[in-house]
């Protein structure tokens, strides 16, 4: 019994002296910010801790005012933010542009409508029109949803629609998630989500008469994009700028590209 | 040696006790520590009764949650209290001894339900068929309190059995002598006796209906504009907070604070009124 007892006392000390002594030769890069990038980060650090073991990568979501203010705090060594503009806080940062996210604008399939102009967008979420009539498809009330105030998502929606406020009868839902099934579910709804979510359930109408599509957006073509960010401080450790370098690389941006998002170049 | 054995026992047993008090203190504390300031910056008058909330904007009132919170609450008891005390009065007075073995275990199962599949029914069934029959977005004050009033259904009729399970037999059985019907020894006798239990099971089920956000959520639209309709989507306070929790910092964040001290003081009103009715009940036996 003694014995036992004192076996397992080895056993754990050994594994504890195991555990701390790992945890001091790897060094550790911690990632915060945007839910909307969250998991592609979650992908890039996967890929890129698989071919430098030395290296431990935490990626946290919290949203993008989140990414910043963590990056400015120190709490995280990275922040994440997918915004049209940073905001002037941020300016002290280094930040980067890793990629592109176009918000597509969607309806549900069954509705007349696949195509609307700028305007009409915005005159649609700001509540100026609020029948589907008035821009060509049947009379019926538009049901307008949006995401919460201080998505990223939404902010950078807004701010393309130049700073509309929106109309106050918009539905609100939580997630890009969530407004895809509200869409599927109503003939008569409105949303928007980011680019890679587009499935058979739900219509991309086209803006200005240009298809939300990569092409597109690669040639500036749509309007609806915003960048996506990672922020750094001054000075961040080398395995910080290992891992942005390698972000920016062309393996990391093929794998960015093939999970849904735009390349940065 | 024994009697430190008991002495030990008793002050453990006492810090355990302790703690689950000093559990509810801390978070009131944090909640107004937090929420309290804010309050006093934006004023009382701007942040309850004004109906523009844009946390960007700074623009922090929170009247057209309160308003949907009481509505959605009130609904959920419009069809949750009715049931459950129908019920739990057929369950105790008519019904045959094995029927309620069947079914009371049954209707708490329901409690046991994740609110998230609630809400999910809500989001697949409910609301299509509430856009369809009555027009509005489906997601919508109707929704919640249907769903609502499913979820405290539970809560009601339990508590509400045995509130009329300890009326003393001789009540009845007195009523049954004076000539009463069997219906009628149950209204003017039975249920009177169990008054403060049925109204505490009724108040514990409004803070239930109150605070649940979930399923809230995903049913009722999450629109900040005061109803006026049944079929109008609303924001209740508790979806606010979880809503807009993720994203906020500084001002925006310190409103969420407030919004749960206001939250905070609703429950405890509701809890004491619930507290106050059982005592009552206690008293009169």
């Amino acid at each position: 019994m003694k014995i036992m007892v004192a076996l397992t006392g080895v056993v754990l000390c050994a594994g504890f002296m195991g555990l701390t002594g790992c945890g001091k030769s790897r060094e550790n890069v911690t990632i915060a910010g945007s839910t909307a990038f969250q998991p592609f980060a979650e992908k890039l650090a996967d890929q890129y801790m698989s071919t430098h073991p030395g290296v431990m990568i935490t990626v946290q979501g919290g949203g993008s005012s989140m990414g910043i203010q963590s990056a400015l705090s120190g709490a995280a060594e990275i922040g994440m933010a997918d915004l049209v503009e940073l905001p002037p806080e941020a300016a002290s940062l280094k930040s980067l542009i890793v990629a592109r996210d176009g918000i597509a604008v969607v309806v549900n399939p069954a509705n007349k409508v696949s195509s609307l102009t700028y305007d009409q967008v915005r005159d649609v979420f700001s509540g100026k029109i609020k029948n589907w009539k008035d821009v060509g498809g049947s009379d019926y009330a538009i049901a307008v949803i949006s995401r919460e105030a201080g998505s990223g998502t939404r902010s950078s929606f807004e701010k393309i629609l130049g700073g509309i406020k929106l109309a106050e009868d918009a539905l609100v839902q939580d997630s890009n998630g969530t407004i895809r099934e509200t869409v599927a579910n109503d003939q008569n709804a409105i949303g928007y989500v980011s680019h890679g979510l587009i499935n058979e359930k739900i219509k991309a109408v086209s803006v200005d008469g240009i298809e939300c599509m990569e092409a597109t957006i690669m040639k500036g073509e749509y309007r609806l994009v915003r960048p996506v960010f990672l922020m750094a401080k001054e000075g961040a450790s080398p395995a910080c700028q290992a891992f942005l370098e390698y972000v920016m690389s062309n393996e990391a941006q093929e794998l960015l590209h093939q999970s849904g998002l735009i390349r940065a170049k | 040696m024994k009697f430190n054995g008991e002495n030990i026992a008793k002050y453990a047993l006492m810090t355990v006790a302790f703690s689950a008090v000093a559990s509810l203190l801390l978070i009131a504390v944090f909640i107004f520590k937090e929420g309290l300031p804010f309050m006093m910056k934006v004023g009382l008058k701007d942040f309850l009764f004004a109906s523009d909330w844009d946390p960007l904007a700074g623009k922090f009132g929170i009247y057209p949650m309160i308003v949907a919170s009481l509505w959605v609450t009130f609904g959920a008891m419009l069809i949750g209290a009715p049931l459950g005390i129908a019920g739990a009065i057929f369950l105790n007075e008519f019904a045959p001894p094995m029927m309620m073995k069947i079914i009371k275990p049954t209707i708490e199962l329901l409690a046991g339900i994740p609110s998230v599949v609630f809400g999910f029914l809500g989001v697949m069934v409910l609301a299509p068929w509430i856009r369809a029959t009555l027009g509005g977005p489906g997601l919508s004050v109707l929704a919640a309190s249907i769903i609502l009033g499913i979820m405290v259904l539970p809560t009601v009729l339990s508590i509400s059995i045995d509130a009329i399970a300890s009326v003393p037999n001789s009540y009845r059985e007195g009523a049954l002598a004076l000539g009463a019907t069997r219906w009628q020894s149950v209204y003017m006798v039975t249920i009177k006796a169990a008054r403060s239990g049925i109204i505490a099971s009724i108040i514990l089920a409004m803070g239930r209906a109150l605070g649940e956000t979930m399923a809230v959520i995903m049913v009722a639209g999450n629109t900040v504009k005061v109803p006026h309709a049944v079929t109008d989507p609303v924001r209740t306070l508790t979806a606010n907070i979880a809503l807009e929790m993720a994203n906020a910092t500084g001002m925006a964040r310190e409103a969420l604070f407030a919004t749960g001290i206001v939250l905070f003081m609703v429950i405890m009103v509701l809890n004491g009124i619930a507290l106050s009715a059982i005592k009552g009940k206690a008293r009169k036996k």
